[in-house]
């Protein structure tokens, strides 16, 4: 076990650990946002720099800072490291303008998008946003695809995660879902048929951080806060059949994956769960599902949130977003 | 007069041969190495030489030559980065079209004191010329038992593979080449681990330039310490400039480091004055990634001593009034040069290129560019040019790789160095309009 100070809280985790992980042992206020890094994804981490940390002294070795800010999603700690998140102005102030990056080409049409409620990057710009956008540039444009039956590509909201293509890379071993292009012009695509050929595709939704990707059996049918989260169980060949029930009433909506506190799925679930079994005799509902994180759902914080941070719709942009499909 | 120690044999006829090449005593410091000394003694005289990475960072050879993880039972790889890309550089290319020989006695060499069997040149694939120069060279090399098995009739034995690249500028930060070498897209990795450690296909991996390969054989030929006595200080030994813009004669030469850079401006033997006896406004030393210095500040430090071609005097006094020896491409701006054009054009190029993984370079560049854009045509506002400074801000030191910063120097440094020339866009929307405004600035 080696010690690490993070926010002045010292702790002891074990070897290997990130800076990132060790702020969860600790949990609460300290714990970084990270929109790419993903503990079940192999290879994740590092991309959208939300998770940027300042280490004060690199270990008890060598005290010295390192030189720049780095990702604490990726980077081990040592014994005797001093970490500082939101004791950092320097991090908070990086946070801030990484939110604002994400945000300069974002759409912004949480009214019509799927996520809305539980959306991280809803959450994160809530929380570290800036009140008005400096960008009068034109957004980045994309088609809205589908991605077989199931599933619809928002390339428009995408934030380039990757989080997605760590979960296709990680199901099949063929590279069928992954970034074309590059800098601005990167889009996620499929390869040639247009489809992840697996039986747990549907996992890409539950991964995906923002409203890119979708339910299609889902669309449009309600809005998140107003659906009940239950946890419900079948018997399932493929997969454990532990599901979160999105209901109204006595209908199911929707089904997803459980999620922990940090939007993480606590197991991948099979595309028959969620797509395909909708009726309330599929299921045994066990109860309410707590949804802990500092979501929205919970929180119902809806209005407050979009209206300062969130959605700030260029005049004449607003509704443009939403194709016919 | 600078020595001619990379290029010493350019000129000869038919040097490009592999026969011309031999009986002009090349392939010497392969057989020196590979039969008089033991793989430890090739570092060591490489330490001594103090060489550094001529691919931009001019990190010491022999000490980044130590990090590989010899103990490791996997096979090691060394790569020569040939990929240059960078806008105004263009010595690697120069070096492998004349004496390709020479870049594969330096491939040699170092794999025999790296422990390294298998060598990778990845190209840039625009180079199609230099690639065919260095296939012909290559096929020569195993015909005559230079490469292959049992070099020299030692136990020594190499391969050295070609490997094109696809035509991305980012494929040339050392882990992305990786990534491409392996077939896959050319995004960066997130370090650590190091290449030294794991690299290509896992593997303890050394990347090295072009131009510092070929240094390690004449190297070799004249000792370490014979290297080291030439330059000043830490930056010893030769190097190529690739010189570029408005001078007379634009081109690649071998300098002495150390050289002043007025020298090297103006004086017959290198660049020759610029050109149509016009002044010179600014220069950017090291290639597009590094900052712009206007003239006051290139040709003396803000100290006032006079600035040299070396890392340590280019990077004196930061970037608030230095700049950085980089790769070594010298980009010469006249009076007439337009700053704020110049300062788009390279943004355009890092927008496009930037391979889009992380946020802050991927949307900082794409965000950039359009407002100097603007700004260049007469559209921007005067508010734009310090958000163009914070975006920069932002973009700096927050990225997965260097590439950021190499997006972001370029426009915060011309706009700390030619403010007066961004606010002349956006008062006179008229003028630049029309005409190659650059001209009606004066800063001398
Ligand atoms: C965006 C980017 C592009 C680069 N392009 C090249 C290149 O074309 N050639 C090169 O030798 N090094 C390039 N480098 C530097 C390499 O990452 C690496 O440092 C170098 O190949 C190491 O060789 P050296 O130690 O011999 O200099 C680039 C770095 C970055 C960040
Ligand atoms: S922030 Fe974007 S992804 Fe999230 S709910 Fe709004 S539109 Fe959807
Ligand atoms: S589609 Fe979603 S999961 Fe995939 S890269 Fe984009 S934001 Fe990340
Ligand atoms: S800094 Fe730019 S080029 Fe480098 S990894 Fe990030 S997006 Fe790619
Ligand atoms: S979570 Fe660490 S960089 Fe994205």
């Amino acid at each position: 076990m080696i010690k690490v100070t993070i926010d002045n809280i010292t702790i002891e985790v074990a070897e290997g650990t990130t800076i990132l992980e060790a702020t969860r042992k600790i949990g609460g206020k300290i714990v970084p946002p990270a929109m790419c890094w993903y503990s079940k994804l192999k290879g994740s981490g590092g991309k959208c720099r939300t998770c940027l940390v300042r280490v004060a002294e690199s270990s008890a070795k060598d005290p010295r800072p390192m030189p720049k800010l780095v990702a604490s999603c990726s980077t081990p700690v040592q014994d005797g490291m001093v970490v500082q998140n939101t004791t950092s102005q320097e991090v908070l102030d990086a946070r801030k303008a990484i939110v604002e990056f994400l945000l300069i080409n974002h759409p912004l049409d949480c009214p019509v998008c799927d996520q809305a409620g539980e959306c991280d990057l809803q959450d994160l710009s809530f929380e570290h946003g800036v009140v008005e956008t400096r960008s009068e540039e034109d957004r980045r444009e994309f088609p809205v695809i589908d991605i077989g039956d199931s599933i619809k590509l928002h390339m428009n909201r995408c934030i380039l995660c990757y989080r997605c293509v760590f979960t296709a890379d990680q199901l099949t071993d063929k590279r069928v879902h992954g970034v074309l292009y590059r800098g601005d012009a990167a889009e996620i695509s499929t390869y040639i048929q247009n489809v992840i050929d697996n039986d747990f595709s549907g996992n890409v939704i539950d991964v995906c951080p923002v409203g890119a990707l979708t339910d299609r059996t889902f669309r449009f049918r309600s809005r998140v806060w107003f659906l009940e989260p239950m946890d419900a169980h079948r018997e399932c060949r493929k997969c454990s059949g532990k599901v979160t029930a999105w209901m109204f009433g006595n209908e199911i909506y929707r089904i997803t994956g459980r999620k922990d506190q940090y939007g993480e799925l606590e197991e991948f679930i099979c595309n028959e769960c969620r797509f395909e079994k909708k009726d309330r005799n599929d299921w045994v509902i066990e109860g309410p599902r707590k949804i802990k994180r500092q979501s929205v759902i919970s929180a119902n914080h809806y209005e407050k949130l979009i209206k300062p941070s969130v959605i700030q719709p260029i005049e004449g942009k607003m509704g443009k977003k939403e194709e016919k499909t | 007069m600078g020595r001619a120690v990379l290029t010493e044999k350019i000129g000869i006829p038919g040097i490009r041969g592999f026969d011309v090449y031999r009986s002009n005593g090349g392939y010497r410091n392969a057989e020196k190495a590979l039969k008089e000394m033991t793989p430890a003694d090739v570092g060591k005289e490489v330490t001594k030489s103090g060489l550094r990475g001529r691919g931009g960072a001019g990190f010491p050879t022999g000490l980044k030559w130590s990090f590989l993880d010899r103990k490791s039972d996997k096979p090691k790889y060394l790569i020569c980065n040939a990929d240059e890309s960078e806008p105004g550089t263009f010595k690697d290319r120069y070096l492998m079209e004349h004496l390709p020989h020479l870049l594969i006695e330096g491939i040699i060499i170092s794999s025999y004191a790296l422990g390294v069997k298998s060598c990778y040149i990845y190209v840039r694939g625009e180079f199609k010329y230099i690639i065919a120069i260095l296939q012909k060279a290559i096929g020569e090399a195993y015909q005559n038992k230079m490469l292959g098995q049992n070099i020299l009739g030692t136990n020594f034995s190499l391969d050295i593979f070609l490997h094109p690249g696809g035509g991305a500028y980012i494929c040339g930060e050392e882990t992305a080449l990786l990534e491409s070498l392996e077939g896959k897209r050319g995004n960066p990795r997130i370090k650590p681990p190091f290449p030294a450690f794991r690299g290509l296909y896992n593997c303890p991996t050394m990347v090295n330039n072009v131009e510092t390969l070929a240094a390690v054989a004449p190297i070799i030929g004249m000792g370490g310490n014979t290297y080291a006595s030439i330059g000043i200080g830490k930056s010893t030994g030769t190097k190529l400039m690739s010189a570029c813009g408005n001078i007379n004669k634009p081109g690649v030469y071998e300098i002495d480091l150390g050289l002043p850079v007025e020298d090297f401006l103006y004086s017959e033997e290198y660049c020759g004055g610029i050109k149509n006896g016009k002044y010179l406004k600014a220069v950017v030393p090291g290639g597009s990634s590094v900052p712009v210095l206007p003239a006051d500040l290139i040709v003396h430090t803000q100290k006032g001593d006079k600035r040299l071609l070396s890392y340590e005097s280019l990077a004196e006094g930061g970037f608030e009034t230095g700049s950085m020896l980089g790769s070594g491409g010298f980009i010469v701006y006249d009076e007439d040069a337009c700053m704020v054009r110049n300062t788009w054009n390279f943004t355009r190029f890092y927008r496009h290129e930037s391979c889009g993984q992380c946020s802050p370079c991927r949307e900082g560049t794409a965000w950039m560019e359009p407002i100097l854009r603007r700004i260049e045509e007469g559209k921007g506002k005067k508010k734009e040019i310090d958000l163009l400074v914070s975006i920069a801000d932002k973009i700096e030191g927050n990225t997965i790789c260097p590439f950021g910063d190499a997006a972001a120097w370029p426009v915060s440094s011309a706009i700390r160095h030619f403010r007066k020339e961004f606010e002349f866009h956006v008062e006179h929307p008229d003028i630049v309009k029309n005409i190659n405004h650059g001209s009606l600035i004066r800063y001398i």
